[in-house]
């Protein structure tokens, strides 16, 4: 699985933000992941307890919010949250769907602590 | 101590994808047409590498980069034996290539002289799809005998496709495969994608195939 590769990326990203940040200590990532997206979040966290020792992210913890799969009929033009892969247009049954949001797959945020008195 | 929210907003494979634009910008600059052609384990990515290799030598000059898990030069032997330029990339166990490995197999091929760039991907459906490489075209192999339900089990893959290469169909007849119910599933993840219905043993359909690479590859030239 491509996940490891995945978790270091996260990694970098985290370390980098947060050296340029000034902080002692991340504590916290949030991580965007859209439904459609393959990424098995379970995986990530088994690899990111590992990997993440002994760097400004060792004890963070990665919070995951999944960005439900909307959906764009081109057939009727009707919106909707597709629940289970594969679905068709509830409306009209169409497959000639838009993906509107659910593939996105990015670092949101992180949350740091730094030296007390230093300057923002 | 202060306690700081930071915004970050930066996708998570964007390393892998600078440098995949980059691998982009010398495709496009040596005017070389890249497929990145994926497909399981045995579905005949380098049968068709090989029958593409046939098709089309003496009209376009073809370089292949060949990745694999293990350390074995098997597929990049037959693609050198055909007569083309081919390097293997040994990606160590892991399940995908990624776009610093397609730069440096570039450095060992002479991108300038190549009107054709065919990569073959590791066998998997599932890692392949997540990494860009830089090249024009996703091409998925899928082969009769794996069955008709795969579009359905891996939608990812063939989300992210701009060909799909339909393979061993000489094995139609004795493969329980319905056509149809493989094509619905297709064609609700990538309505009206490209697709090519081919045998590399007989050689059906492979020249509608070597018709498209040889279209793409002249209208990059332009
Ligand atoms: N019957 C049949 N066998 C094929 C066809 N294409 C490839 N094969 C066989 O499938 C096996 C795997 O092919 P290969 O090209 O090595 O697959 P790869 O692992 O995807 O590179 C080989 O034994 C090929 O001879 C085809 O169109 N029909
Ligand atoms: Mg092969
Ligand atoms: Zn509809």
């Amino acid at each position: 699985m491509h996940e490891l590769a995945v978790t270091e990326s996260i990694l970098e990203i985290a370390n980098r933000h947060a050296a340029a940040a000034g902080a002692t200590r991340i504590t916290d990532i949030h991580i965007t992941l859209g439904k459609l997206s393959s990424i098995v979040d379970d995986s990530v966290q088994f690899y990111w307890d590992i990997i993440s020792q002994s760097t400004l992210a060792q004890g963070a913890t990665l919070h995951f919010n999944r960005v439900p799969a909307r959906m764009h009929c081109n057939d009727c033009g009707v919106e909707f949250e597709m629940l289970a892969e594969l679905s068709p247009c509830p409306e009209c049954g169409s497959f000639q769907l838009k993906i509107l949001s659910g593939d996105e797959f990015f670092l949101e945020s992180i949350e740091i602590e730094k030296e007390a008195g230093e300057t923002q | 101590m202060s306690v700081n929210r930071i915004p970050v907003v930066e996708k998570i494979l964007s390393a892998n994808d600078s440098i995949a634009a980059l691998n982009r910008k010398r495709f496009d600059e040596t005017k070389t047409f890249a497929v990145n052609l994926m497909a399981s384990p045995g579905a005949g990515k380098t049968s068709v590498i090989l029958q593409t290799i046939a098709a089309l030598t003496g009209r376009l000059k073809l370089g292949v980069i060949e990745g694999d898990t293990a350390p074995v030069t098997i597929d990049a032997d037959r693609v050198i034996d055909a007569g083309m330029p081919a390097v293997q990339i040994n990606t160590g166990g892991d399940c995908h290539l990624d776009a610093p490995m397609i730069d440096s197999g570039l450095k060992q091929l002479p991108l300038e002289e190549l009107d054709l760039l065919i990569v073959e991907n590791v066998g998997n459906l599932v890692c392949p799809a997540a990494f860009n490489l830089g090249t024009h075209a996703n091409v998925l192999i899928a082969s009769i005998p794996e069955g008709d339900d795969k579009p359905y089990k891996y939608p990812a893959i063939y989300r992210g496709l701009d060909v799909l290469i339909i393979n061993k169909i000489d094995l139609l007849p004795y493969v329980r495969f319905n056509m149809d119910y493989f094509r619905t599933g297709v064609e609700a993840l990538n309505p009206g994608l490209t697709t090519f219905a081919i045998s590399c043993t007989t050689g059906e359909g492979i020249n509608a195939w070597t018709d498209w690479l040889v279209q793409r590859s002249a209208e990059l030239k332009r």
